[in-house]
């Protein structure tokens, strides 16, 4: 059976997801997430380079998802998050191994490797990127 | 083998947070906590998120071992090898996830491998003939599972998840330990096992423990004290798989080794029986504490059924890489405990989900 019309977009993706590969102009300094071909301030002056972020962020909002899209409604309550990235890019992604009461604006996340999506019981499962605290933090 | 060129440049563990504690699980099935804790000398164990699998945990492993290794460029991995008996796909390899999620890709060989609980020793043993042979510069093996028992079976009360991975290779002077020797003992012994298709394994029950485990486990560990001359008073630590808190404990006594020395690499009572992860990360947590110059034997074991066995010898590069990743106690110890609710979601055992 042929399936996932969305699988070459998914394939494109895994660097991004994987191992957060975004973008940085060399011109303005600023970063981007997800990637950017041209720099939004500098245009034609600017100079956009590949660039892996380390993963080391703040929180910068937070909510808690109740009623979740679907296919997440078995990880529901969980936590949404905007990580400031300590490169300066926001991304936004769920919060793992945290209660919700524990969830603080500007407290040190990490990045973590999780399954983000399962196609059934039969299709492609989707990893990538999500956000635990800090430990001992 | 002679071990020759065959080191260890770093290694990585990954153990979820979440724990159930026996008294939780007993209170369904209306069994005693003590008999339970008593007969398999385990008080609680890990639970994996309901995102997370074999594959993450691997690569969280990998990650940490990369960290560890402290090696900059990782396409100098020439080789991964991922152990499981609980992989995310039936046809698909999880190995080419890890390799992506470390950024070896693409120039490098990978497989995942299966031999119950010893998938993953089976993976060192493959990088180190890689290695020697000179194939490869750096190579990862991998154990990580995340396996199930049957509701009510005794499994449940054993059967955590946690991955280790060990990154073999680069030169001897960085190395924080060196594999002097290995060499294995494998039958056809159905003591264990699962169809495809199956959600839970089948086992032999009591026939798990005498012509399985300490068969295989005993004699391959004499054959690699044979074979190096190294006796039980000559090694500072051993290692053991441990499907359960007694039977490492009972080995070592069988080989006349002192129960201390097992200590810091028996982590099953902890965590619940990692499967493939288990005498790997039992050697990890060894590590973590031993000193340049000490022995460690380490012995795997895997139903259906076989042992891989390394007399290892930690190096003076073990120092300056201690801290740079998390430590196995640091893992061990950062828990939150979950009801049998929580649990039965997250491994998903009602039919429904
Ligand atoms: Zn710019």
């Amino acid at each position: 059976m042929t399936t996932g019309t969305g699988l070459a977009l998914t394939w494109r993706k895994i660097p991004e997801r994987y191992n957060l590969m975004g973008s940085k102009c060399d011109n303005c300094g600023e970063s981007f997430f997800p990637s950017r071909k041209i720099c939004p301030n500098c245009r034609r002056r600017g100079r956009i380079r590949k660039e892996k972020f380390s993963g080391k962020g703040k929180i910068y909002s937070y909510t808690l998802v109740a009623s979740p899209p679907s296919g997440f409604e078995l990880e529901a309550p969980y936590p949404m998050v905007i990580v400031q990235l300590d490169e300066g890019a926001r991304v936004t992604a769920q919060l793992v191994d945290t209660a919700y009461e524990n969830v603080k604006i500007g407290a040190p996340v990490q990045v973590v490797f999780r399954k983000i999506q399962e196609e059934g019981k039969e299709g492609l499962i989707h990893y990538g990127f999500k956000f635990k605290m800090t430990p001992g933090k | 083998m002679d071990g020759g060129g065959m080191w260890i440049a770093g290694y990585g563990a990954y153990v979820p947070r979440f724990r159930i504690a026996a008294e939780e699980i007993t209170k369904i099935w209306g069994e005693e906590a003590s008999r339970i804790k008593e007969g398999l000398g385990i008080a609680e164990k890990s639970v994996p998120d309901i995102d997370e699998d074999s594959a993450t945990i691997a690569v969280e492993a990998a990650r940490n071992a990369m960290y560890h290794a402290g090696l900059k460029d990782p396409t100098e991995i020439g080789a991964i090898f991922f152990g499981s008996e609980s992989p995310p796909y039936a046809v698909k390899p999880a190995a080419s996830i890890v390799a992506e999620a470390i950024q070896a890709t693409p120039a490098l060989t990978a497989a995942d491998l299966e031999f119950a609980c010893k998938a993953g020793t089976a993976g060192i043993q493959c990088v180190m003939g890689m290695c020697a042979s000179g194939m490869i510069r750096y190579g990862m093996a991998i154990g990580s599972d995340t396996s199930q028992g049957r509701p009510g079976d005794a499994l449940e009360y054993s059967a955590g998840a946690g991955g280790a991975a060990f990154i073999l290779g680069g030169e001897k002077a960085d190395a924080v330990a060196d594999i002097k020797h290995t060499c294995s003992y494998t039958t056809d012994t159905p003591d264990f096992w699962r169809r495809p298709g199956a959600d839970f394994p089948s086992h032999g029950g009591r026939f798990t423990g005498e012509p399985a485990y300490f068969k295989h486990v005993i004699s391959a560990s004499q054959m690699l004290m044979k074979e190096t001359g190294v006796k039980a008073e000559d090694l500072d630590y051993a290692v053991f798989h441990q499907p359960n808190g007694k039977f490492p404990v009972q080995a070592a006594k069988m080989l006349g080794i002192e129960k201390g020395k097992i200590m810091p690499g028996l982590i099953t009572p902890l965590i619940g029986n990692t499967y493939s992860a288990a005498s790997m990360l039992g050697l990890a947590a060894t590590l973590d504490v031993a000193k340049p110059g000490q022995r460690i034997m380490a012995t795997s074991f895997g139903s259906g059924a076989g042992s891989d066995s390394f007399l290892i010898e930690v190096l003076d590069g073990i120092d300056a890489k201690r801290g740079r990743a998390r430590a196995v106690k640091s893992f061990v110890d950062d828990k939150e405990y979950v009801d049998y609710g929580t649990y039965a979601k997250y491994r998903r055992k009602l039919k429904s989900l």
